[in-house]
């Protein structure tokens, strides 16, 4: 199966003979939402799938449970097809299309776009900063990064390319939501949306049914649930210390450079923390993890945003410790050079998972509130 | 494994039996070697095919509502099984059950709420969480933990007794034997299901046609040595949990999937077309239970079930995809049954019904008058296309025939000796305790009492 670039009719397929099974099992039941919401089908369409495929965390507990696993003659390996749909996912909602083709080869795209974006950085502070300014310690009170790269530059690239990547990100989430005829309006129902958040934000799936992930292997742990809310919110504290940030410049006038003990950079300091020891976590498990459950043509999406990340926050700490001295021109240069590369492939990367997993958890709790088809005792 | 030295404890089987007395034994600090004759991958027997354990319990428990009482499920055996039980054996697996749960969560085993469509459990049956090999993995680990040494594609090909003792085994692993020393031995190797030259040996012919729910590595082998040395046998070698299955599932390890639901909501014909048995005579697990030998008596030991477009999708969904027609006679067509035949034996049913109100909960008032066989419940008119049909097979998931053993698991003689060392838990010994029928969830409650029993016991004779 992974030695052949599936298709999407093939998987889709595929899915659906494992999920005719997994129906007519329903042993893991307890594990996840996956299963609950699979059984509420008789029969499994391809939005279905790609709404199942999205619900799953990919824990691993239902491999290990599974009685038709590999070896076993019907070669279920629920986790591995659900995976291998989740990137179909990723291409067919992608916008604008043009773009679904960077999930094909999504390690190789990230690292282009990596690529230009540091040479563009780099090129772009060559060319309009005099070098004499580049290479000269700048103290705070000098206003350090704006004298090297003016406030209005940064916040004019910047500024768009947000713009670009949040109606990027909505028109897939929409697209997402919208293709089995889901209305628009049930993504703002209160109650679910309320209780998607809850789940997303302990991400209470990523257990195995209460006691860990069987991942990297068959013994459960906490550990990928642990590394990833590092990532994550460290990820939410960069976020917010660039907000901060914002609010600081424009309604305080206040400006950049802040201080050490400043909530911006109590934040950013926080969340580069979480960005550097949750990466290399997740990654560490990686390398670790059972075969069986991965999507191997997956492995570049995956290492690409971690990477990506650990790097943004890598070269965003040095910054902060290194503010003062002569190297800030050029470490302020590549690190743009990352936060670009991560803007640029946020809709176009393993970043995604997120809009998608939290969609079918909000479906997964509208369902919830409609009556079970009836299906009599048996 | 180590053919140097002797251990304390030899036990044959690596499903939730053997795991159980490796266990129990393990803690009371004896030397313990497993030996399972499947890979790793299938080890657990038909432990990896179960679900729950019918567990008794005063008041509500985490998982279980209401109350089930010792009384209530003895009456539910002895109905089951028409009296063919030892009552002294049974009421002790009924009675420990409600003792297992916490030993079993201390294991690792997790528990969950009943699993969807099996309401009607929630009371009497503790579900796994995630299934029995879950539940296997979670033994496993446990075994490990403790420093239970696991030999796996370790086959034991003979026993040597002296005088109703267990002195050695020898084992087959990758093609050479070895002899294995222990001081006591607990066989729980399961039944012969697997065997499918024994099973012929015992159903005749009809055997060709049986599918095998469940592992295909439970050949028998340590239950026909044991029988050949005088142990004294229990049941019959045509007793079994059999149910009636998707012709269409695999010869061996389909498990619970295989299964087909839509009996009582349609009518079941034969291979000549007629109906043979009321489809509506009760509730799934009796149901359940007693269509697998009833198929198995039929010509060619196949059925068919047949429904129309009114039931489809109101029972679990099966595995494998209905076939499906626009008329009775086109389905008929399908599957290679007399036209005529089939066309009539349907307007005879249709015929006969009398009026009554539809309600698959509960033993409702639609039924057939003056046909034979009579559906008794459940019975509705097959008029409303398209048609669709489950071709049915006898499944049998295990076998009865067994050794016999006392109450403290330790295996009884023909000569009416009582073996010391020698301790029986799981489908080996089941037979005591289930002369025929079956009752959802009793084998896990079985292998887990003896298992614990056998355990105990055989680290009481070795420590003295």
């Amino acid at each position: 199966m992974s030695a052949v670039k599936p298709r999407l009719e093939e998987l889709v397929e595929e899915a659906q003979r494992v999920l005719a099974i997994c129906n007519a099992c329903r042993y893991c039941e307890g594990y996840c939402a996956v299963f609950p919401a699979l059984e509420r089908r008789l029969s499994f369409d391809e939005h279905d799938v790609h709404y199942l495929a999205n619900l799953c965390h990919n824990c691993g507990a239902c491999l290990y449970a599974c009685q038709y696993a590999p070896p076993h003659e019907f070669q279920l390996n629920f986790p591995r097809v659900l995976a291998q749909v989740r990137k179909e996912t990723y291409k067919k909602y992608a916008w604008p299309r043009a773009f679904a083709a960077a999930f094909e080869r999504n390690g190789v795209a990230v690292s282009l776009a990596t690529g230009a974006s540091l040479a563009l950085a780099l090129l772009f502070t060559a060319l309009t900063v005099d070098p004499s300014r580049l290479f000269s310690a700048w103290s705070d009170a000098h206003g350090s990064f704006y004298a090297v790269i003016p406030h209005e530059a940064m916040v004019t690239s910047f500024g768009l390319l947000s713009l670009f990547v949040v109606v990027a990100l909505v028109m897939s989430l929409t697209g997402f939501w919208a293709a089995p005829g889901e209305d628009t309006a049930g993504l703002a129902q209160p109650q679910p949306l309320a209780a998607a958040t809850w789940d997303a934000a302990g991400l209470r799936y990523l257990d195995g049914g209460g006691d860990g992930c069987t991942y990297p292997d068959a013994r459960p742990s906490f550990a990928r649930r642990n590394f990833h809310h590092l990532t994550s919110y460290g990820f939410m504290l960069c976020f917010a210390a660039t907000s901060v940030a914002t609010i600081y410049h424009y309604v305080f006038a206040w400006k950049a450079p802040y201080p050490f003990y400043s909530l911006p950079v109590i934040l950013g300091t926080l969340g580069g923390i979480g960005l550097l020891a949750g990466p290399l976590g997740l990654l560490w498990l990686r390398v670790r993890r059972d075969p069986e459950l991965a999507d191997a043509s997956q492995t570049g999406m995956d290492v690409g945003f971690i990477a990506l990340l650990f790097f943004v926050s890598l070269t965003g700490l040095a910054l902060l410790i290194l503010r003062e001295t002569r190297a800030m021109g050029t470490l302020l240069a590549v690190h743009l050079g990352f936060v670009l590369a991560l803007f640029v492939t946020l809709p176009y990367g393993k970043f995604v998972h997120a809009l998608y997993r939290f969609a079918a958890l909000a479906r997964f709790h509208i369902e919830r509130r409609r009556p079970l088809p009836e299906i009599g005792t048996e | 494994m180590d053919p140097a030295r002797t251990y304390d404890l030899l036990v044959v089987g690596g499903g939730n039996a053997a795991l159980c007395a490796a266990i129990t034994a393990r803690r009371s600090g004896l030397a313990v070697l497993l030996v399972e004759s499947a890979p790793i991958h299938f080890r657990g027997g038909n432990s990896r095919h179960t679900r729950n354990m019918r567990t008794m319990h005063a008041g509500p428990l985490d998982v279980l509502t209401g109350e089930y009482s010792e009384e209530e499920y003895w009456q539910d055996l002895l109905k089951v099984t028409g009296g063919l039980t030892d009552e002294r054996l049974a009421r002790m697996a009924i009675r420990e059950t409600e003792r297992h749960l916490p030993w079993m969560k201390q294991h690792g085993v997790r528990f969950q709420a009943p699993l969807g469509g099996t309401l009607h459990l929630a009371r009497t049956n503790a579900f796994f969480l995630g299934g029995g090999k879950a539940l296997v993995n979670a033994y496993y680990a446990a075994a490990d933990a403790l420093g239970i040494e696991v030999s796996y594609d370790t086959e034991v090909v003979e026993i040597a007794l002296r005088d109703a003792r267990f002195t050695s085994a020898t084992v087959r692993r990758k093609g050479a034997l070895h002899e294995i020393r222990a001081r006591a031995l607990v066989v729980a190797s399961g039944g012969f299901e697997s065997n499918l030259a024994w099973l012929r040996e015992a159903w005749g012919p009809p055997a060709d046609n049986f599918i095998v729910r469940g592992t295909p590595y439970n050949m028998g082998t340590v239950l026909k040595l044991l029988l050949a040395k005088g142990a004294r046998q229990v049941s019959d070698p045509m007793q079994g949990h059999c149910v009636a299955i998707d012709a269409r599932s695999p010869r061996f390890d389909g498990g619970i999937v295989t299964r087909v639901d839509a009996l009582s909501l349609g009518i079941v014909v034969n291979r000549n077309a007629q109906r043979f048995y009321d489809e509506g005579e009760d509730f799934w697990p009796k149901r359940y239970a007693i269509w697998g030998r009833l198929v198995a008596a039929e010509p060619d030991q196949i059925a068919f079930s047949i429904i129309d477009h009114k039931s489809m999708g109101k029972f679990m969904p099966p595995v494998f995809p209905p076939v499906k027609a626009g008329s009775i006679g086109e389905l008929a067509t399908l599957l290679a049954l007399d036209p005529a035949a089939l066309e009539a034996t349907v307007a005879r049913f249709n015929a006969a019904l009398r009026p009554g109100t539809f309600d698959h909960t509960i033993l409702d008032d639609c039924a057939t008058e003056g046909l034979t066989p009579p559906k008794t419940h459940w019975a509705r008119a097959i008029d409303a296309p398209p048609y669709y049909a489950y071709p049915l097979r006898p499944g049998i998931t295990f076998t009865y025939l067994g050794v016999a053993i006392d109450d403290k698991a330790r295996m009884l003689m023909r000569d009416g000796k009582t073996a010391q060392n020698i301790f029986a838990a799981g489908e080996i010994m089941a037979g005591n305790v289930l002369g025929k029928g079956y009752l959802a969830g009793i084998g896990m409650a079985i292998g887990t009492t003896f298992g614990r029993i056998a355990g105990a016991e055989a680290a009481r004779h070795v420590r003295g």
